[in-house]
């Protein structure tokens, strides 16, 4: 056994000790700070599997964004888990519920463990086809290219979940402010990082952009950075969010969506199929629908991050 | 050359790895959350630290290297400020123990996080 099979022995196991744990732990903060830890180790197990894209949506999704929205909803649990955990269920429902978890454990593993070998595959056409976009990075290709339409419609269920959260604000705050106001020390060591890690983290995600045609990244992953800075500096205090009726946060909001639409509607025109880009122009239409998208991701990850509005305008 | 870059390259990261070891440690071995934040981030300072700077020997290019140092700096600066926000949280939520007050130590009359509090639920009733 060498000393990278070695490695990957016991990340398996630690991953699947935590995953255990995850579901054992009683206390929801601690059961929060699991999935997080576990989160960003499955990202060094993907890394080892080469998917170098899927460790970073991973580590920003499961151990970043995940993990701030579940710490919120275990904040907000707080006062009602005692009681709650107090109560036991009858035993006719656990049983159900064990049969149900059994049954769908017992489907996944049949699944995995039925699969043909070697497993069908779609790799070799997708490396085929990767020089009619012009991008070296052929997960960029798959995502924008030849599977565009998924990608397309993942940004407007992103955009739901947004109006999902919305939709929870009490009537008189509608249109208003996002959760509540932050206030830190402006001279203290919070307010300090907001200011000098933004201008960093901003060159840092229009890089994972930028990048993405020739290497792991994209636009998810550098909006989601550039979602983090932004809510570093509203925690700290220096900016306020914005009220969510204003003009120019809805257009951000839908920027990304309408330019992909536009571009897919041309292809029906020019190049003969809903989102097909003409031969040629493939690149920089891609370019700018990642720009757009980029946009449109950070500005709805950090409203989903700032919650429902619970302030009027002038708040 | 590369041979003595090589000795450089194993020391400097047996070191690391030897203050993420010490910094794990003492993370589930001291009494406090300020003796725990002070282990945790000599390792992540001193440990990372040494770890990178094994790796620059190996980097590919200069490009590469400064990537590794950049990692360094992030990572000092946000130890260094999720520690100090760490530690007011654990000042402000411990009443008998004030800023700039000469702390006397009793560790017996404190209750610790990883014992009392967790066992009292782990019971099933309320604590």
């Amino acid at each position: 056994m060498t000393i990278a099979s070695a490695l990957e022995v016991v990340l398996a196991a630690v991953v699947l000790g935590l995953a255990v744990w995850t579901i054992a732990a009683r206390d929801t903060f601690s059961a929060v700070a699991g999935f997080v830890a576990y989160g960003l180790l499955l990202a060094l197990v993907w890394v080892r599997l080469d998917a170098v894209d899927v460790a970073l949506t991973e580590a920003a999704i499961s151990g970043g964004l995940g993990g701030v929205l579940l710490l919120g909803a275990a904040a907000r649990l707080r006062t009602s888990e005692t009681p709650t955990s107090a109560e036991r269920p009858g035993g006719m429902l656990r049983l159900e519920a064990a049969l149900l978890s059994a049954a769908v454990a017992a489907a996944l593993a049949a699944a995995v463990l039925f699969l043909p070998d070697p497993a069908p595959t779609l790799a070799p056409a997708a490396a085929e086809g990767a020089a009619a976009t012009g991008l070296g990075n052929p997960v960029t290709n798959v995502l924008m290219a030849f599977r565009a339409m998924d990608t397309l419609l993942e940004k407007i269920v992103l955009l739901l979940a947004l109006v999902g959260v919305w939709s929870l604000a009490p009537d008189p705050f509608w249109g208003g402010r996002p959760g509540m106001r932050h206030y830190a020390d402006p001279q203290g060591v919070l307010a300090f990082l907001a200011r000098l890690l933004p201008p960093v983290g901003i060159v840092v995600g229009i890089y994972l952009l930028w990048v993405s045609a020739d290497h792991p990244g994209g636009a998810f992953q550098g909006g989601t950075i550039l979602a983090a800075m932004w809510l570093l500096v509203m925690m700290a205090g220096l900016e306020d969010a914005p009220p969510v009726s204003r003009r120019w946060l809805r257009l951000l909001l839908t920027v990304g969506p309408v330019v992909f639409l536009i571009v897919g509607l041309g292809g029906l025109w020019l190049a003969g199929a809903f989102l097909a880009y003409p031969p040629g122009y493939a690149k920089p239409l891609i370019v700018a629908i990642e720009l757009a998208m980029i946009l449109t991701i950070a500005v709805t990850l950090g409203l989903l991050m700032a919650g429902a509005p619970e302030r009027s305008v002038e708040q | 050359m590369s041979f003595v870059l090589d000795i450089a390259t194993i020391t400097a990261v047996a070191a690391g790895a030897f203050f993420f070891l010490a910094g794990t440690v003492g993370l589930l071995r001291f009494p406090d959350t300020l003796t725990r934040l002070h282990a945790l981030t000599k390792a992540d300072n001193l440990g990372l630290g040494l770890v990178v700077l094994g790796l620059l020997p190996l980097a590919g290019s200069v490009r590469e290297g400064l990537k590794l140092i950049c990692i360094w700096l992030l990572v000092l600066l946000a130890g260094a400020t999720v520690s100090q926000l760490i530690a007011r949280a654990a000042l402000a939520s411990e009443p008998h123990r004030r800023r700039g007050d000469h702390v006397v130590r009793a560790p017996e009359a404190r209750p610790q996080w990883g014992s009392s509090a967790f066992a009292a639920r782990d019971d099933g009733g309320p604590p």
